[in-house]
């Protein structure tokens, strides 16, 4: 089931809202329907699902109605029109008493600018959602504790939001939003306002707790380099609708439309980027003598699902998932007869615009293969950061 | 001008000779009563207590909260209203002072709160708070003779009409500006309306409703000495003797007893706004 669903939902301000709703319906436009009547389409007959454990990212301009958009789905916006379902739950016609239930258990949310309480210290204001909810001092105090641990501000409990600098508190503000437990991330460009360094840190540490957490995240931003790096799918937003929804590499392979295009055109590092300038070394190799053995304790110390293989002169001969390796180890085989072959390799010379397709579709990562020695494998995490923080890279490569 | 003639006069008159005291007078009897045993009470207790330790306690209060300067003013001051022999004075002015602003606070605050967040009652609210600030004070002192006879209680009264607006409005701007993201916050966390007052818009709020707290401490400081031409006692009465008898030394030396509780007073409530908003 969807974790977040949601249909057809608008949202109109203004003196008549489902007047507004109508002229959508007829097709008129939100400038026309600006001009005409004074009322402002915020969000225009959205709709998208978010799964469990996925991290969704809204990209827009400024003004696209992102805000508004996040906002109706925890309803600090009523909508006009649509449906919002939160575990098959539809939002918008709890009574107030199950809104505030969900909002408790289901829903969390980071804000742009904190929005911490001045006259609460670090402990007090992530322990803010459990002290609603009624849970005892002592309990609510030790959750919110490991929320503060999470996101290593260990020894700031007792400081005030004012003795700490922006991406202490926006840590704050996460560790309030996480010490509550919910399935559900709300994150309204969350890092919009920290420094460039501070900003990409904390891009690194929310993608680390997701994957130690698990949550559900939907997370808002302006800035495309940040949705390419965060999001497993991206949903872009212009003048209230959603214009185009996909992955890192759908929407940058294949832009919807124009206004998709001026996004991403900016990202045209994928075309002066190679192979080589973003492989990395491979984690762990096991030689031709290494056992089934050998090979599971490498991946498991590595935390790798599977392995690529060479013998002792490097060359490549296949790869080595970890299930083949608990069946060789289990039938007393040996690690040549279980290889998996069919995975991509590629040159260090190809460029990276090349590999974004492939990396999609690959099940494991790409070899990057020089005379049929083993040089280096791509993950498709490394193409995206590739695009989005190659950039200083590849201005230093043109000179 | 003249074209018609409004007997506003007679109407006034008429509904409270004909109605609001035949009527309304047992009502007027019972709070009469209930004030006079608070002002009463109050009185008594710093009449009781002996005026050395009373003094200690509002030199440590502004130490604590104003600072050294203010507490050696405080020790000064509490000295001269002592060698004057109007510390009684003092302490009777003092008392229909804090009665006055304790209703002024239990009235205004909640009446703040709810303004802050019912535009209506906003609308209704503010045209009466203005007249009640406007209306010349020496007006109101009429129907509360009327209604309370001489004394402290028609002073606690007048102090109180002319006090509180000034509770309700700072606590009224004191929640509104309370940032809409920190609202938003609460909200989007599950609070309740309740938890969303006391838990956040209040403490948020509070440096705000201290600095409207203390205009209301000095507006009632104010008005308690004007209440003195009803008989109320305490310092008031002490400048008015001086100025009935145009006896120009006795109204300074009143008048100085004003200022110096005064600037006590209005130091230590504005210590008290200004270690909140830490
Ligand atoms: N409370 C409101 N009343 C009227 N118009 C609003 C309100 N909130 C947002 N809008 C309008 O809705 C549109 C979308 O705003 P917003 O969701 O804040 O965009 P974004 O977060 O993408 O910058 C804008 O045109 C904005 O002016
Ligand atoms: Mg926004």
């Amino acid at each position: 089931m969807n974790k977040i669903l949601v249909k057809n939902l608008t949202k109109v301000f203004g003196s008549n809202p489902k007047e507004g709703v109508k002229r959508l319906q007829q097709g008129q436009s939100k400038e026309q329907i600006l001009k005409d009547t004074g009322m402002t389409v915020g969000v225009n007959n959205a709709s998208f699902e978010v799964k469990p454990g996925e991290f969704f990212v809204l990209m827009g301009l400024s003004g696209s109605g992102k805000s508004t958009l996040i906002r109706l789905i925890n309803r600090l916006i009523e909508p006009t029109d649509g449906e919002v379902l939160i575990d098959g739950q539809d939002i918008t016609k709890m009574n107030k008493n199950d809104l505030m239930q969900t909002r408790r258990k289901k829903l969390s949310m980071v804000f742009q600018k904190f929005a911490l309480f001045p006259h609460r210290n670090v402990l007090e204001n992530v322990a803010y959602g459990l002290e609603v909810q009624g849970v005892e001092k002592s309990e609510r105090e030790a959750k919110a504790q490991k929320s503060i641990e999470d996101v290593g501000l260990k020894g700031y409990e007792n400081s005030y939001p004012d003795q700490l600098s922006g991406g202490m508190q926006q840590r704050v503000g996460l560790a309030r939003a996480l010490a509550n437990d919910s399935d559900i991330l709300l994150m309204d460009e969350a890092f919009s306002a920290l420094d460039p360094i501070i900003r990409k840190e904390m891009q690194d540490e929310l993608l680390q707790l997701q994957s130690k957490l698990g949550k559900t995240i939907l997370f808002i931003t302006h800035d495309l380099d940040e949705a390419l790096k965060l999001g497993d799918r991206i949903a872009i937003m212009k003048n209230g609708e959603i214009v185009q929804i996909g992955t890192a590499e759908e929407i940058l392979e294949n832009p919807a439309n124009e206004y998709v295009y001026n996004f991403v055109e900016d990202v045209d590092r994928s075309k002066v980027l190679m192979a080589s300038n973003i492989m990395k070394k491979p984690d762990v190799i096991t030689t031709w003598k290494d056992g089934p053995r050998v090979a599971m304790k490498k991946m498991e110390d590595a935390g790798l699902s599977s392995i690529f293989v060479v013998d002792k002169d490097k060359n490549l001969k296949g790869i080595l998932t970890i299930d083949a390796a608990i069946k060789a180890y289990k039938e007393n085989k040996w690690v040549e007869d279980v290889l998996e072959l069919d995975f991509h390799t590629t040159d260090p010379m190809t460029p990276l615009s090349d590999l974004i397709g492939i990396a999609a579709e690959s099940k494991y990562p790409i070899a990057v293969v020089e005379e049929n020695k083993l040089v280096g494998i791509i993950v498709r995490v490394s193409i995206l950061s590739g695009l989005v923080l190659g950039k200083e890279q590849s201005e230093g490569m043109k000179e | 001008m003249n074209y018609f003639t409004l007997p506003l006069e007679d109407w006034t008159n008429d509904f409270v000779y004909d109605w609001l005291i035949p009527v309304m007078g047992g009502f007027f009897d019972s709070v009469s009563s209930i004030i006079s045993f608070f002002i009463n009470g109050v009185a008594d207790l710093f009449l009781m207590i002996p005026a050395e330790i009373i003094a200690i306690v509002f030199i440590l209060l502004a130490w604590r909260l104003a600072g050294k300067g203010i507490a050696i003013f405080t020790l000064i001051g509490t000295l001269y209203l002592g060698s004057v022999n109007l510390w009684e004075d003092a302490m009777l002015t003092l008392a229909v002072v804090v009665v006055a602003t304790f209703f002024s606070i239990i009235i205004g605050l909640p009446l703040g709160i709810l303004t802050a967040k019912y535009s209506i009652l906003d609308k209704i609210v503010r045209p009466i708070l203005d007249f009640m600030q406007t209306l010349p004070s020496f007006v109101y002192l009429i129907p509360a003779i009327l209604l309370f006879g001489l004394g402290e209680v028609p002073a606690v009264i007048s102090t109180f009409v002319f006090a509180t607006p000034p509770a309700v409005r700072m606590t009224t701007l004191a929640i509104k500006q309370v940032p809409e993201d920190m609202v938003e916050a609460a909200r989007a966390f599950g609070s309740t309306s309740w938890q969303m007052l006391v838990k956040v818009q209040l403490p948020v709020a509070i440096p705000t409703i201290m600095a409207g707290v203390n205009q209301t401490i000095m507006l009632a400081l104010s008005m308690a000495v004007i209440a003195s031409m009803i008989g109320a006692p305490g310092l008031g009465s002490t400048v008015l003797a001086g100025i009935s008898s145009v006896n120009v030394g006795l109204g300074l030396v009143g008048g100085l007893g004003i200022v110096v509780l005064a600037i006590i007073l209005d130091r230590i409530t504005q210590g008290l706004g200004n270690k909140n908003k830490k």
